[in-house]
């Protein structure tokens, strides 16, 4: 674990490198972050940095939020996350400093976690990936799951057969995401590739340990 | 939200490239880094394709080439692009002119607009 901030999804685009190539990138607003807490091994038994994200009207939070915020002495956040810190990063971490994208800079290797867009209930190719059978010539057997193992024995499913069933809305997380570019203007990030999540997704960002 | 994405886009627009359509027939200087050296490479046919749109527009130049069929397509606001001529413009019918493919000779030709 290392040092990270929160951001949200905007959304996905193209840029050229300096050699012209044409780079996928997802942009990602890096803005309003602001460290609530400083976490040690003294007072609570690791070191690590609780960060806070959007801005949010002192209302929409319950009195306990209202009152932590307060003792930190920050204007509220929706989002809270922790990043570890056990490995001596963010030593000079004060609660009220506020987090800029330039914590990254372009060309490092970053950790990207989101939430899944959610699929619904799906089948099992889409789930798992299977095969379809014939859709036609009388073969009966579309999309189906196919075999769930043996008869009179075991007569039992084995626990972890890929079947149907709620897919996505799950954590994800993708790594070694490269940095393209950081503009500080906008606070925004641009990672290369895609990103788990739909546009406006909160989603952490860390560099690669 | 969105408005970020654009201006991105936006910023990497470049506003020298001449107003061009399928059926005209174009030289694309393209440039080509080479052992440390940028030369120019020039591409010249028939555009047969524009795909996309704002900043993802590509198209798509068809040549034959000593007999040979040769197509590529570039960005159109790809930054390897020095410049594009329009040499001809060409009266079609169609925006995706696929149906050359399968035609050669006098079959190939593309009536000029005036």
């Amino acid at each position: 674990m290392s040092k990270g901030m929160l951001g949200k999804k905007i959304g996905m685009t193209q840029v050229y490198d300096e050699a012209g190539n044409l780079t996928p990138v997802t942009v990602i607003e890096a803005g309003s972050c602001v460290i609530v807490q400083v976490k040690s091994e003294e007072s609570d038994g690791y070191s690590a940095v609780q960060v806070g994200f959007d801005e949010v009207d002192k209302k929409k939070l319950t009195r306990p939020e209202q009152g932590h915020f307060e003792k930190a002495g920050v204007t509220p956040r929706r989002y809270l996350a922790e990043f570890r810190c056990d490995n001596g990063d963010w030593q000079e971490a004060k609660v009220g400093d506020e987090l800029a994208p330039t914590l990254f800079s372009p060309g490092d290797r970053v950790k990207v976690r989101g939430v899944s867009r959610g699929k619904g209930f799906a089948g099992v190719i889409k789930r798992h990936g299977y095969h379809r059978g014939p859709m036609s010539h009388g073969s009966r057997y579309h999309r189906g799951p196919g075999s769930l193992g043996g008869s009179a024995f075991p007569a039992r499913v084995m626990p972890g057969t890929k079947l149907p069933g709620r897919m996505g809305g799950q954590q994800v997380t993708v790594e070694n995401l490269e940095v393209i570019r950081v503009d500080t203007d906008n606070k925004l990030l641009l990672v290369k590739g895609s990103i788990p999540g739909p546009r406006g997704g909160i989603i952490r960002i860390e560099h690669q340990s | 939200m969105v408005d970020y994405i654009r201006s991105i886009e936006r910023q990497q627009m470049r506003d020298d490239i001449p107003d061009f359509a399928a059926g005209d027939h174009v030289i694309v200087n393209v440039k080509v880094t080479e052992g440390g050296r940028q030369r120019l490479q020039a591409f010249e046919g028939t555009v047969i394709a524009r795909q996309g749109s704002g900043f993802n527009e590509m198209f798509t130049v068809r040549k034959v080439s000593y007999g040979v069929g040769v197509e590529r397509s570039f960005p159109v606001h790809s930054p390897r692009i020095d410049s594009i001529n329009v040499v001809r413009r060409g009266r079609v019918r169609r925006a995706k002119l696929y149906y050359l493919r399968k035609r050669k000779g006098k079959k190939a030709r593309i009536r000029e607009r005036r």
